[in-house]
């Protein structure tokens, strides 16, 4: 890739201090991102969610974030404060969480809530924030724009409520999103339309997309590399059509340890952990 | 062993009726693991749930090893059928240690002997003395669904209910709870019925699997018959091409009314 990558990450170590010493979550991980798909995966605990929350800069005191280089185009991301924070959330970069039921305002409806983002990033009055909501529901194939808006999150299903996010995420126009498990609670036949919906926009829009997910096929099938972290490292980096190929231990474990149709085994074999994976 | 004849079970009553589950029939035969596979709301958990005799069902039949389930249950008929929920985190209770949890069961079943029931059944599902007196905050996932399998087994059911078992899980400890089941059902020719949405999970511990939508049973297919790609359902197919990682073809819609 020729352009300046979109995220360069170098050395980043995210510490949570406790009462038997220090926590480290994260632990020395560098990447580059441009306008492609990433995919992080790897097992609770192994970092990849609080990675994705150190570039939006949402690790909450007392936890520890640093890193050689944190950068966002040109943005220094470890200059920035609270203030600079909020202004590139939402703006710049932009984050869907897991489940729709616990992400959205329960007390808003949901064309206010997109509404809201645009307003804030770009200042606009009600009508032409209504306007643009409008616009991104219907980017997001939601057949019925107008009845939609008034909705509140409890009377949307959880695709529709995934895509709302998605819609109300891509309004200020980022150029950067990061997707942490963001159809995990969704129905399998779901997951794919809500995919596929995000996949066209951050393609049509050129942006980055960091796909954080435990789900092995899933990554391998969607993104363009993939990330395997463990115990807060990096373990591997594959081309993710690839990963099948995997060469580490940790990855070539997780993947034996799946049931797959069609290879009836009476025992699936299990990890292995070597304490030396989590070493330097 | 398990018999479900016409089975419907309805919630609420007047006009916030709903039907979960309609004319259901299928029928398990001992030490069989029959799977169900569905979307949420396709009423795989209510037929579970009727089963276990924790929600009446309105119509139809419930037998379980010969003897029709009506009304009130029998203390032998309710220890011969246990159920392991879905999420380990809410099922136990987090402010009993692992020894109360055991313990309860059975004392309401007055089985006594409680001190060698409990450290069996911990050996059993590979817990060790350690484990017994903790709370479930202290507990990983992979060792809470371990204890709630132990509650269940210690009643030494014929049945055991799985209602998504290892979908809370990393697949590492998925993988071990499916071999622990599986060794459990060898060894003391245990009937399963597994609920997931899953497909892989399902075909690798079942032999026969039922697809549900909308409340009823669209299809009864083999582990063999998912592998094999024979499956005759359209709504089946598609369940099948998502569970093979992202693919565009997956994301139609497939009306199953149709």
């Amino acid at each position: 890739m020729s352009e300046a990558p979109l995220l360069t990450v170098r050395n980043l170590r995210v510490t949570f201090p406790g009462d038997e010493g220090d926590f480290v979550a994260v632990r020395c991980i560098s990447f580059t991102l441009g306008r492609e798909r990433l995919g992080i995966v790897g097992e609770s605990g192994s970092g990849k969610s609080t990675t994705g929350r150190a570039v939006m800069g949402l690790v909450g005191h007392p936890g520890r974030v640093e890193a050689d280089e944190m950068r966002l185009g040109d943005t220094d991301l470890l200059r920035l404060d609270e203030r600079g924070f909020r202004r590139l959330r939402g703006k710049r970069v932009a984050m869907i969480l897991q489940d729709p039921k616990y992400s959205l305002d329960p007390v808003m409806s949901v064309g206010h809530q997109i509404a809201e983002t645009h307003r804030c990033h770009f200042g606009s009055n009600a009508k032409a924030a209504r306007t643009a909501a409008l616009e991104m529901l219907a980017a997001v194939h939601i057949r019925d724009p107008e009845r939609v808006y008034g909705l509140y999150p409890h009377q949307v299903s959880g695709g529709m409520g995934q895509r709302v996010m998605i819609a109300m995420m891509l309004i200020a126009g980022p150029d950067l999103l990061i997707a942490d498990e963001p159809t995990s609670a969704l129905d399998v036949t779901v997951q794919h339309q809500v995919l596929a919906i995000m996949d066209d926009l951050v393609r049509s829009r050129g942006m980055g997309l960091i796909l954080i997910s435990h789900n092995l096929h899933l990554v391998s099938a969607f993104c363009d590399r993939v990330l395997v972290m463990y115990a807060g490292r990096v373990v591997e980096t594959c081309v993710a059509s690839r990963l099948s190929e995997a060469r580490h231990p940790y990855t070539r474990g997780l993947l034996a340890s799946l049931p797959e149709l069609g290879r009836r085994r009476t025992e699936l074999p299990q990890l292995q952990r070597d304490p030396a994976w989590a070493a330097p | 062993m398990i018999l479900l004849e016409q089975v419907t079970v309805r919630y609420g009553s007047g006009a916030g009726r709903i039907t979960a589950a309609s004319d259901v029939s299928f029928e398990v035969a001992e030490g069989e693991a029959f799977g169900m596979v569905g979307e949420s709301g396709s009423g795989k958990s209510t037929v579970l749930r009727a089963i276990a005799g924790l929600i009446p069902h309105a119509e139809g039949r419930v037998t379980l090893d010969g003897r029709e389930m009506q009304g009130h249950r029998t203390r032998a008929a309710r220890k011969m059928v246990q159920m392991v929920f879905q999420d380990p985190y809410g099922s136990l209770h987090p402010n009993q240690t692992v020894d109360q949890t055991l313990s309860m069961p059975v004392a309401i079943h007055h089985l006594g002997d409680t001190d060698r029931r409990v450290s069996a059944v911990l050996q059993e599902v590979g817990l060790g003395r350690e484990h017994r007196y903790r709370y479930p905050h202290q507990l990983s996932g992979g060792q809470r669904q371990r204890v709630a399998i132990a509650r269940a087994l210690i009643l030494e059911p014929r049945i055991l209910l799985l209602d998504e078992p290892t979908s809370a899980l990393d697949v590492s400890v998925q993988a071990e709870i499916l071999n622990l089941l599986a060794r459990l059902r060898r060894d003391h020719r245990l009937t399963l019925l597994m609920v997931s949405h899953d497909l892989a999970v399902i075909a690798h511990l079942c032999e026969r699997i039922a697809v549900m939508s909308h409340g009823g049973v669209i299809e009864v297919t083999t582990a063999d018959a998912l592998a094999a790609g024979t499956v005759t359902h359209p709504y089946t197919r598609q369940l099948l091409r998502s569970n093979r990682g992202f693919d565009r073809s997956g994301a139609e819609i497939v009306d199953v009314a149709s």
